[in-house]
């Protein structure tokens, strides 16, 4: 078997809920070997989370856990108690990688801050997630998803365009789902592979300190540029104000008129209707201000809001592949509006193998996706399940760190595992 | 190989990259001191530096462009003329990773794929970014950013809970995948680096944006449910909301979880008499007239500014944080104390903001060094010093507009 891309890395996981953990399952699919340390009894946050299989509350099948833990091998640890850090030691001793996205001041605490550890590792590299870094006024905050979600950025201009007509009135929008969390796993499965590099030739760790707070930030790239044009993106500029999610026969199809011409043929798409013909219905008169530079009249915010009515009385006599093939035929930017049920019957995604089964103990045959890219020489691969909690102890701590059956036992009794 | 600063230094890029998703992910890597090498052409300029926030219209001056182009090289090359074909395999012959995203089959047809390329340099890295993969039966599809964003399935979780469908309308798709190529190429050089051995990277857009959503997924194959729209509420926690502060269009964001939050939050607000009624005594009961409490917590909040509001609560270990516009951002103390963002001169833009890199490494941290390119700013020293062409060749294909 060929062997994969970090094949011969050894990473340590004591991290929880969704950055940290997608960041080392992202190494561990590619071949690096990943020890994810829990807490005893509760575990990691996402098996609390779900969703559990039949609505089922089970900590070894939730599928917020399962989808982010593949591929490891699964430990319980208190390193709050001295024989806990003891272990917590060996096993940084035997890394090349730790990986951790507890609050900040955490592992200073428990004696596990970057400082002593590199005394007993000094090629370290240890990579802390939180939601504002580890400097800074706000680094001591504390912040749940939605809130660093907001700090960042893209909450203040979500939703733009048609929402933004429609609800000027209420408060800014969180993208569905965890996913700046997820981003921000690969930002720092990104900047440990890069830094894993640097210091391969220098021959030295280092610590990497990753804020979410200023991932979500950097991602965001058409605020700044404006900014820079002398102006402030608000919910009221972005997006087009022309189009976007219109309602359809089946659900929703997404048109996005961007340029002049994809509007011609938008209108077109439509049958060349008459009040498409009317001059307050001309894409620039619909679209000023568009750039933030004018200030838009209330007439043309009405005549917006008309416009998309008269599109969705049109699509509402569709179904969205109907409208979406013709108008793209036009030459207008469409696209449908898929469920996630959608993408796992999608002959395309099925075709290219992107949604492997894997065989987990307690919650059965399951999907999965697979990964983004395709490697021609180094194969990516789900090789096991996501753990039991605990259910690597014997293998790590006794065949590995010579722990006997006898001393997990009493370390059990002791809380410590 | 790598200096102490610039973990990537050494390491060159030839750069076929577009718009966002292809510029981006080079940029990442840029600023880890790749030396990135932006292949461009006058006769079909990338068309992010004639973006529709280029008020002048001159390819010079596009903000988009300055902000996801810095710390890059830029040459001009046509390789519609087989003599432009031939000076980038010369290129790609000194390089070690080319990146591209094209339509799958444009290099292809000018011989620039990775078969072709792969002859002449045998340890080459290379990846591409299809919007849909380049096989299966959909790879011709024709996608732009914010339409991957629908088909994956994310927009249908964007809008306000339980209402319509409002979607992101932005070209997210193209920055995770961005995101994902760096590290790709990232674990490629890792192996390159151990054995050798160099390879092709394919990453399908599409894909990219999918994998961002493992609950829902997860949701739909356990039981069988669609997630829809759920706005900011996060179930089983409330308040979990933006609330509005003094000011247009100000925002907080408030999330409380445990009953000891709750506890906090009611001292801190000053224990108002609605607060301890019993339809919000337990997590359950608020999350249930979780509607009910917003409006009241919103009274609260709109008398005071975000900013305020935050400190209040955070003093009293509650998780609060100002929803910040771009001016906010730029002028927030914490941003300012991490440096996030960087001002940099550009010879045309002149001074203008871009980001500066989200992780902060000890020992080699990376950074902004330059602006982005002029067009074709840096054929002289490509030509000239790298392929070492001579200044009577160099000057003849600019003549014959194949440096163009």
């Amino acid at each position: 078997m060929p062997p994969k891309a970090l094949q011969g890395l050894r990473v340590l996981e004591f991290a929880e809920f969704v950055s940290g953990p997608y960041c080392a399952k992202l190494m561990a699919d590619l071949g690096a070997e990943v020890i994810k340390i829990e807490p005893p009894d509760l575990g990691d946050e996402s098996r609390r989370r779900g969703p559990f299989p039949n609505d089922l509350p089970d900590q070894d099948a939730s599928g917020l856990f399962l989808y982010l833990n593949t591929g490891k091998l699964g430990v319980t640890l208190d390193p709050s108690k001295l024989t806990g850090r003891r272990i917590f030691e060996k096993l940084v001793a035997q890394a090349d990688i730790l990986i951790e996205n507890n609050p900040v001041g955490v592992m200073s605490k428990l004696g596990l801050g970057f400082d002593s550890l590199k005394t007993i590792n000094p090629k370290l590299i240890m990579a802390s997630i939180t939601p504002f870094g580890q400097s800074g006024p706000y680094a001591h905050w504390k912040s749940y998803y939605l809130n660093t979600f907001h700090a960042g950025g893209e909450g203040y201009t979500l939703p733009g365009g048609i929402g933004w007509q429609m609800y000027p009135e209420r408060p800014p929008l969180k993208a569905g789902g965890f996913i700046g969390e997820y981003n921000c796993g690969v930002a720092a499965a990104t900047a440990i592979v890069g830094a894993a590099f640097g210091c391969l030739m220098c021959e030295a760790g280092q610590y990497i300190e990753i804020s979410e707070q200023e991932v979500l930030a950097s991602l965001m790239r058409t605020d700044l540029g404006k900014y820079n044009d002398g102006w402030v993106e608000s919910r009221a500029t972005r997006s087009v104000p022309i189009g976007g999610f219109i309602h359809c026969k089946d659900g929703f199809v997404q048109l996005i008129p961007l340029w002049k011409h994809m509007w011609t043929a938008l209108v077109a798409a439509m049958g060349n209707p008459e009040w498409a013909g009317e001059a307050r219905f001309q894409h620039e008169r619909l679209m000023a201000g568009w750039q933030g530079v004018t200030r838009v009249s209330d007439d043309i915010l009405r005549d917006r809001e008309e416009a998309n009515e008269r599109i969705e009385q049109w699509a509402m006599q569709y179904n969205s592949e109907e409208i979406y093939t013709v108008v793209q035929r036009h030459g207008c930017i469409a696209a449908p509006v898929c469920s996630v049920a959608d993408l796992f019957s999608s002959k395309q995604l099925q075709a290219r193998e992107f949604i492997p089964e894997v065989e987990h103990p307690e919650a059965g045959c399951l999907k999965y996706l697979g990964a983004p890219y395709k490697f021609s020489e180094t194969p990516w691969r789900i090789d096991k399940p996501a753990p039991l909690l605990g259910r690597h102890n014997e293998e790590v701590y006794c065949n590995r760190l010579g722990y006997s059956r006898q001393e997990l036992v009493q370390m059990r009794r002791a809380g410590i595992i | 190989m790598a200096s102490a600063e610039y973990p990537l230094e050494g390491i060159r890029i030839t750069d076929f990259g577009q718009v966002w998703a292809g510029p981006i992910l080079s940029g990442l890597l840029a600023n880890m001191g790749a030396e990135v090498i932006k292949i461009e052409t006058r006769k079909r300029l990338d068309s992010v530096r004639l973006g529709p926030d280029n008020v002048e219209r001159d390819p010079e001056k596009d903000p988009w462009f300055q902000c996801i182009n810095r710390n890059k090289l830029s040459i001009t090359v046509d390789f519609s003329d087989e003599r432009g074909v031939a000076l980038l395999k010369k290129l790609v012959k000194i390089s070690h990773v080319v990146s591209e995203n094209f339509s799958p089959g444009v290099l292809k047809r000018h011989g620039l794929d990775y078969d072709s390329l792969v002859k002449i340099k045998p340890d080459l890295i290379m990846v591409a970014l299809p919007g849909a993969g380049s096989f299966g039966p959909m790879a011709d599809l024709v996608t732009y950013g914010p339409s991957i964003v629908g088909l994956c399935g994310y927009d249908r979780m964007v809008g306000y809970e339980g209402e319509r469908v409002l979607g992101m309308q932005q070209p997210y798709a193209d920055v995770v995948a961005a995101l994902y190529g760096a590290y790709s190429v990232l674990a490629a050089i890792n192996h390159q680096q151990e054995t050798g051995e160099g390879q092709y990277i394919e990453l399908c857009q599409w894909e990219a944006a999918t994998a961002v959503m493992g609950e829902a997924l997860m949701e739909s194959v356990m039981n069988g449910r669609n997630p829809g729209t759920l706005g900011n509420v996060q179930p089983g926690m409330a308040p979990h909301n933006n609330y509005p502060c003094q000011g247009q269009d100000k925002w907080v964001s408030i999330a409380i979880k445990t009953d000891d939050e709750w506890g906090a939050f009611c001292r801190a607000i000053g224990s108002p008499e609605w607060a301890k009624e019993e339809r919000f005594a337990d997590g359950f009961l608020r999350w249930q007239n979780r509607k009910e409490m917003d409006r009241l917590v919103g009274e609260w909040t709109r008398g005071r500014t975000h900013y305020e509001v935050t400190e209040l609560l955070q003093k009293a270990g509650v998780a609060a944080a100002p929803c910040l516009s771009m001016d906010e951002r730029l002028e927030d103390p914490h941003f300012q104390d991490r440096q996030a963002f960087v001002p940099i001169e550009h010879p045309v833009i002149g001074t203008g903001w871009v980001t500066s890199i989200p992780w902060k490494m000890s020992d080699t941290p990376g950074g902004v060094r330059t602006p982005a390119p002029l067009i074709g700013q840096h054929n002289q020293y490509v030509f000239g010093e790298l392929l070492k062409m001579s200044q009577d060749e160099i000057n003849y294909l600019v003549q014959e507009k194949v440096i163009y």
